[in-house]
């Protein structure tokens, strides 16, 4: 498997580390935080196909990648920078 | 058919016309009591266990391929209860305690060997960890010993003992662990669980499930509508996707474990051997293949394929521990679908949902367990309540912060 990074360009899985589905952090300031924090930090969809995870480049550029993968075959279909998405 | 020598023998008079199959491969009646969903090694299990013990044998086991496809027929085979925490090491031991009684009870060659499980340590702070895991195994009821350097170098001559980064200073050793064979025990729980009238069902897929009210009446299968008081899911690496079709999210992510067997040799490693300074696992087959096997590849998938990094990272362990197996040639290698939960331990437990019940999150472990999961998940399904020693595998403890996290790595599915 590689992983096409947008600043160092395809480079072996080897390099990279995985932290899991990207969904986004729920908002921390409400008074209800408990149940969103439970679901983001506990449930996962865990789908078989596309996937959108977090990759961070340790052995190259050391960014954090969004990564659009499918489950079943690892294609992937799209990376991004993950602080290009979230802002 | 009774299996004894008294009846090999006069099966052999007679030619050997009169074998049955070893369990009756049926089709799907239109209700049961309870339905299972998985024909892996827990479910036929579980199924087992519910007619012998609860007295429960119209139950059907739906397998959407063949039973023993998945990771029943991919693990490494080992047997062991050497755990540290008091949610897990109780239900551990009792499954070692079934598997030390396997055969005699399902009357079927399991091919369990307790030749020993050695967890090797390379440092004081490591000793003292194990010499703490060793206690809270006995305290379970289960048997341990710390061994110093001179006692594993007189077990096993060929390891790297001085090694210049990872020196080898003694491990913690279960006599009573070892191995037994995979594809075996799911005849013989099949055999066991078809004998007392149980269906297995092959080749029947669940896409969805029949409700009424809110209530899990059945499941609707590529074979057909079924009817049933009770579902019990033990889908493994596919229990996301399954219980998805009851509209539940789990604490689960599915991932690939890969596992390695060489070619035959003489034999040179007696029981299994842990690495403790990474992760790696090695035992030698009956046939005389090395098998072994280290960390999962650590990214979502259901592809039941790995990838070379983890292969490389798996030898580089294996070399590390005994350089001696560096000319032996990998025979063949192989990926599973795992399904690790978010602390590192199973759930087993009634869901949301009334009458669906679940048994997952058994991450690379699943195989040692299969006797007691059976078990404890038939309990739970005829009697609505946990097994004492499984009572800890709730569904809401995640939620609850009652977790059962052996290694301390937190929500972190691929670190566990």
């Amino acid at each position: 498997m590689r992983i096409e990074c947008p600043f160092c360009g395809p480079r072996d899985v080897g390099e990279f580390a995985y932290h899991g589905d990207a969904t986004r952090r729920p908002e921390a300031s409400t008074s209800d935080a408990t149940q969103p924090f439970y679901q983001a930090v506990y449930l996962r969809d865990n789908p078989a196909g596309r996937h959108k995870e977090l990759w961070y480049h340790a052995g190259g550029c050391r960014s954090w990648l969004s990564v659009t993968r499918d489950t079943r075959t690892h294609e992937i279909f799209g990376v991004t920078f993950a602080a290009e998405e979230s802002s | 058919m009774h299996y004894s020598f008294l009846n090999l023998a006069r099966q052999a008079l007679r030619g050997h016309r009169d074998w049955q199959p070893t369990w009756r491969d049926a089709a799907p009646r239109p209700r049961y009591d309870i339905i299972i969903v998985g024909g892996g090694g827990h479910g036929l299990a579980t199924a087992y266990y519910l007619a012998k013990e609860h007295g429960i044998p119209n139950v059907a086991v739906l397998e959407k391929g063949y039973i023993g496809s998945g990771n029943a027929g991919r693990n490494t085979t080992i047997v062991r209860s050497n755990y540290l925490l008091p949610g897990n090491e109780p239900f551990y031991e009792w499954s070692m305690k079934l598997w030390e009684g396997l055969e005699q009870d399902l009357n079927y060659n399991a091919m369990v060997s307790q030749r020993g499980v050695l967890n090797l340590y390379h440092s004081d702070a490591q000793r003292d960890a194990f010499a703490r895991r060793g206690n809270a195994m006995i305290l379970a009821g289960a048997d341990a010993e710390l061994l110093d350097a001179a006692a594993v170098r007189r077990m096993l001559p060929m390891l790297d003992f001085d090694n210049a980064r990872f020196p080898i200073k003694g491990g913690l050793l279960q006599r009573r662990g070892g191995t037994a064979r995979h594809d075996a025990v799911v005849w013989g729980y099949a055999r066991g669980a078809s004998d007392r009238g149980v269906d297995i069902i092959q080749n029947c897929e669940v896409t969805g499930f029949l409700r009424e009210g809110g209530r899990v009446v059945g499941v609707q299968t590529t074979r057909g509508r079924i009817g049933a008081t009770k579902v019990g899911l033990a889908v493994a690496g596919s229990s996301s996707r399954v219980a998805a079709l009851a509209d539940l999210r789990l604490p689960i992510e599915s991932h690939v474990l890969q596992a390695f067997v060489s070619e035959a040799i003489k034999p040179f490693i007696p029981g299994v051997v842990t690495f403790g300074a990474g992760h790696f696992y090695i035992s030698q087959s009956d046939k005389g293949g090395l098998v072994f096997g280290g960390d999962i590849d650590g990214y979502n998938s259901y592809a039941q394929r790995g990838n070379l990094p983890t292969v490389e990272d798996v030898c580089e362990g294996g070399m590390a521990l005994m350089p001696a197996i560096g000319r032996v040639r990998m025979l063949r290698s192989w990926g599973g679908l795992v399904d690790m939960s978010m602390d590192g331990s199973p759930i087993m437990d009634k869901t949301p949902v009334d009458g669906l019940y679940l048994n997952a999150g058994w991450c690379y472990g699943g195989f040692k367990a299969t006797p007691a999961s059976g078990w404890c998940f038939a309990h739970l399904l005829a009697r609505d309540e946990p097994h004492p020693v499984a009572a800890a595998y709730r569904l809401d403890r995640f939620e609850t912060g009652h977790l059962i996290d052996e290694k301390g790595q937190g929500a972190q599915p691929n670190l566990h």
